[in-house]
Parts: C-alpha cells; sequence; structure tokens
C-alpha cells in the first residue's frame, strides 16, 4: 500500500521533471531535420526558470479566472498522471479514482478553464486563438469519445491498466484490426490535441495563425512559467495514455519494487523518444492544413476510430 | 499448425480488412486524383495480402493464385495501362470535384459499411463456421462504398476507380467464402478488370480530346450548343 502510494509519486515526479525535456528534444530534431542545429534539449528548463523568476502582469480588467487558470493547466496533467501507467503495469493507489474517460474529463477541464481566461482579458487576438481552440476541441470530442467506446468494447473496460493487458494477451492481439485502427486515430487525435503540425504550427509567432498559443498571450512571469509547464505535462500525460496504454505496456515495471520502477523510467523515455521521432518526421513532411480543412482532417480521424469499430463487430 | 499461429493469421487477415476498408473511405474523400490512385493501388495490395494469409492458413494454392493475379494485375497493370490510355493531364489534377461535400459523402459511406454488416449476416449464417472471417462483411462494404464512389464523383478517373473498388470489395468477400474458385475464373475476372480500365481509359482521352475536360460529370446534355460553354469552364 505504502509502496503503491510512493510510486504514484514517483510517476508524477517523472511527468513533471520529464515533460519540458520531450519538448526541448522535440524542437531539437526538428531543426536537426532543417539542417540547423538548434537549441540545447535543456533550453525548456532555463525557460522555464527564467520565467519563474520575472515579474508577472496582471490586467487590471481581468477577473479572477485570469490568475486562477496557470494553476488548473499546471495541476490538471498531475490528477491525470496519477490515473495512468506511466512506469508501472500493475494498478497503483490512485488508479481506480477514475478510468480514461475520467481523465480526459480533467484534460478538458484544463482546457475550458485556458479558454475562459483567453477570452477575459479582451485581447483581440486571445478570442480568436480560444474559439478555434473550442472548434478543433469540439471536432476532437466525438473521436475521443468513439476511441473510449471501442477500447471498453474490445477489452471490456476503460481502466487503463486493464486495457494495456488486453492488446498483448495473447501477442496475436497486438495485430487486431481495432487495436491498429485505434492507434492511428490516435495519432491523429494527439497531434489535434497538442497542437502539433498538420493542424496548428507550435512554434510558429504569427497572431493571426496561432491556434493553441494564443491563449497564453496575456501572461507573463510565473504564470506564463505554469502554462507553459502545463501544456508540456498534458502533452507528455498524452504521449503516455497512447504508448503505455493503447499501443503497448512493454518497458514498464512489472515487479513491486522501487528498483523495478526506477529502471522503467529509461525505457519509457526511451518509448517517447522513438515517438518523437515518428512525431518530427510527421511534423517535417506535412504542411500545416488551412483552418477549415482541420475538420477534415479530424473527420478522417473519427471515420478511422469508427472503422476500428465496426471491424470490430465484423469479428465472428 | 498450432493454435497460437491461427490466431496470429486470423488478425492478420482481419488487420488487411480493416485496413482495405479503411482505403475504401479514403478513395471516397480524396481530393486528388493521384491520390485516389495511390490508395487504389494499396487497397489492391492489402487485397492480395488478405488472399495470401487466407491461402496459407487454410493450406489452398488457389487462394495464393488469386493473391499473384492481383499483385501483378492492380498494382502493376492498372497503373501502366491508364498512363498509356488515358493523357497524363488527369493524373495532375487537383480539386476533384464532387455532388456531396467530403464530410457528407463520408458518413454516408460509413452507414453503408455499417449497413453491410447486416447484409452480411444471412450469408454468413449459411457458410461453415471456419469461413466465418470479418472479409465478407468488409467485401460487401467495398462494393457498395465503390458504387455510392461512383454516384458522387464527377471526375472520369475516380469514377473508374469507384467501379474498380467495387470489383476488389468482391473479390474480397469471394476469397473468404470459397477456397477452391477455379483459377482459370479468377484469370478471366482480372482479365476483364484490365479490359475495363482499357476502354475506360481510350473513352476518358476521347471525351477530354472532344469537351476539353473530363469532369464528366458535369455532361448532362447530348447537344453540342451545351458543350460550347463547357470548353471555357473546362480549361478554369
Amino acid at each position: 500500500m505504502f509502496n503503491h502510494i510512493l510510486f504514484n509519486l514517483v510517476q508524477v515526479l517523472v511527468v513533471m521533471a520529464f515533460a519540458p525535456l520531450a519538448s526541448g528534444v522535440t524542437s531539437r530534431l526538428k531543426e536537426m531535420i532543417q539542417s540547423k542545429r538548434g537549441p540545447s534539449i535543456f533550453q525548456p528548463y532555463r525557460d522555464l526558470w527564467k520565467l519563474f523568476h520575472k515579474d508577472e502582469i496582471v490586467s487590471e480588467d481581468s477577473s479572477w479566472i485570469f490568475r486562477f487558470t496557470p494553476y488548473i493547466v499546471f495541476v490538471t496533467p498531475i490528477f491525470v498522471a496519477l490515473l495512468i501507467p506511466v512506469l508501472t503495469n500493475y494498478p497503483l493507489f490512485f488508479a481506480f479514482m477514475g478510468d480514461m474517460i475520467g481523465g480526459g474529463f480533467i484534460l478538458a477541464l484544463g482546457g475550458f478553464f485556458a479558454t475562459l481566461a483567453a477570452v477575459d482579458t479582451a485581447n483581440p487576438y486571445g478570442p480568436i486563438g480560444a474559439s478555434r481552440t473550442r472548434m478543433v476541441g469540439f471536432l476532437a470530442e466525438p473521436v475521443f469519445m468513439i476511441v473510449f467506446f471501442t477500447v471498453s468494447f474490445v477489452a471490456g473496460s476503460t481502466i487503463p491498466y486493464i486495457v494495456q493487458e488486453k492488446w498483448v494477451t495473447p501477442m496475436a492481439n497486438f495485430f487486431m484490426p481495432s487495436h491498429v485502427l485505434l492507434m492511428l486515430a490516435f495519432l491523429m487525435l494527439i497531434l489535434a490535441e497538442g497542437g502539433r503540425i498538420p493542424v496548428d504550427n507550435p512554434t510558429g509567432h504569427f497572431e493571426l495563425a496561432m491556434i493553441d498559443e494564443s491563449k497564453s498571450l496575456e501572461y507573463s512571469g510565473r504564470g506564463f512559467a505554469l502554462m507553459k509547464w502545463g501544456g508540456q505535462m498534458k502533452f507528455f500525460v498524452l504521449m503516455c495514455i497512447f504508448l503505455n496504454v493503447l499501443v503497448t505496456p512493454w518497458g514498464l515495471a512489472g515487479d513491486q519494487t522501487l528498483s523495478a520502477v526506477l529502471l522503467a523510467i529509461p525505457l519509457v523515455l526511451f518509448k517517447i523518444f522513438c515517438f518523437l521521432l515518428v512525431l518530427v518526421v510527421i511534423e517535417s513532411s506535412l504542411s500545416k492544413l488551412r483552418l477549415f480543412r482541420i475538420s477534415e482532417f479530424l473527420g478522417a480521424a473519427f471515420i478511422t476510430s469508427v472503422a476500428a469499430m465496426i471491424t470490430q463487430v465484423f469479428l465472428p | 499448425m498450432s493454435d497460437t499461429t491461427n490466431q496470429l493469421l486470423d488478425n492478420l487477415n482481419a488487420l488487411a480488412t480493416g485496413l482495405f476498408l479503411l482505403t475504401a473511405f479514403g478513395i471516397v474523400a480524396m481530393r486528388q486524383a493521384r491520390g485516389v490512385l495511390n490508395l487504389f493501388i494499396l487497397q489492391s495490395l492489402l487485397l492480395a495480402a488478405s488472399a495470401a494469409l487466407l491461402g496459407f492458413r487454410h493450406h489452398s494454392e488457389h487462394l495464393y493464385g488469386v493473391a499473384l493475379v492481383n499483385l501483378i494485375s492492380k498494382p502493376i497493370i492498372v497503373p501502366w495501362l491508364l498512363r498509356k490510355t488515358a493523357s497524363a493531364e488527369i493524373y495532375t489534377r487537383r480539386e476533384v470535384d464532387q455532388v456531396l461535400n467530403i464530410p457528407t459523402a463520408l458518413l454516408i459511406a460509413l452507414g453503408l459499411a455499417i449497413l453491410s454488416y447486416f447484409l452480411a449476416q444471412p450469408l454468413l449464417n449459411a457458410v461453415a463456421p471456419e469461413y466465418r472471417g470479418p472479409n465478407v462483411p468488409i467485401g460487401i462494404a467495398g462494393l457498395l462504398i465503390g458504387a455510392f464512389t461512383l454516384s458522387v464523383r464527377r471526375e472520369a478517373l475516380p469514377l473508374l476507380i469507384g467501379l474498380l473498388v467495387m470489383e476488389n470489395g468482391a473479390f474480397l468477400a469471394g476469397i473468404s467464402i470459397s477456397r477452391n474458385l477455379p483459377l482459370l475464373v479468377e484469370l478471366a475476372i482480372a482479365t476483364d478488370g484490365l479490359i475495363i480500365v482499357f476502354i475506360s481509359g481510350v473513352l476518358i482521352r476521347a471525351v477530354q480530346k472532344h469537351v476539353g475536360t473530363t469532369a464528366v460529370g458535369e455532361l448532362s446534355s447530348l447537344k453540342e450548343a451545351t458543350v460550347e460553354p463547357m470548353e471555357k469552364e473546362g480549361t478554369k
């Protein structure tokens, strides 16, 4: 029992500590593909350090929502990290507090407050980006739902620890059509939710084209650092859900000892690195979609997820 | 063969059919004529893979024959024939317009795929349990989606591909129901498909030469007079 609480805290610490690293590695890899040297992979840590030591300016016309939001955006991925398998393949202390749908709701709560905060200051660019994020969000919502329904239909549960077992027992289950199609659909979802390239350009700083980034335009100092860190953790958590729950539970700790859990950290980081390689290739080979083409991109994700469900029904 | 191998083969076959269904949806949604053709090639490869896997699973050399015929005729000869008969201009066309917008078309295609489950049910009840795979419902779905593509597309090349998708769907359903279809029949069907491609290619070229466009959906009248303004539109 005590061990499980400890491992759960280790999971949260891993998510907090390595989320900026994942973002740094991504940008470095992207620069390398473009034949540039790029910033150090530890640059996001330095950015966060600098931002935490800067003054924060809050508009006089903003309400409590604006001040409250960075904390919510920062805390929600941590809550999700308590629910999902980051390092272990057996359920931990908080595992049965909520399932994948619960995790989705918690993440959506952070997005909801970020949207409100963007509208709150009446900065002209904030509401544009906020409404676009909502557009992407409500197009992604049905895909999330169908993915979760298919998962519960195939595995008989939405608790992530039970779902991850299903895909590898027996090994042949890895090649079930519903599994592969779900992976495809969820990959598209991660691209949309993480503000990645076919949907949004994470490195673009042109306000009129921004989708995800314009929500934190008004923040400075500590608030901005929390928003940034929270966003990186959200992406890290989504990657963990994708890699550990939907793809395979390989590399996760099976023993209930601290050393096994600590050994799982480099293995999981290696898995995430492999995923980032794929992500960078996708980002470098595609161009950003026009705004009204995003519905078609997410429509394709929706069709893929429904095809996953249909093929599952078709199996004898 | 052991149970685990059989299960793996069944799952791989199901995966091939699942991706087959996905390519059928892709053909409905794709804008570029070139992309439609590429998806069709991918779909034919998946069909060949499914036939080969089923052949290995049930020890049937006829199915290997089907796989081989599919592997040669569709991914290689069909694009070559199209390039020879219809001119290269159709490959470069983007923004192929449709009767319905893409999300609506996709939703209808999705409905057709669900409908095919019910259509396949009586057929599946009639065959022995070991022949019940995902091939029959997805084959019927391919058939219906191909027919649907035929009705919503306005450009000549995607129309032709819709016809071939129908044939692919019928093949996919056929290979799982009967293990011993004579190779002669397979060859005849494959040759038929190629002749369809050949004739349509020549037709597309003729249409393009006379009207200046391959957007056959707009050719709704037989009179010369209505064709004249079409020529200006065709150059847009």
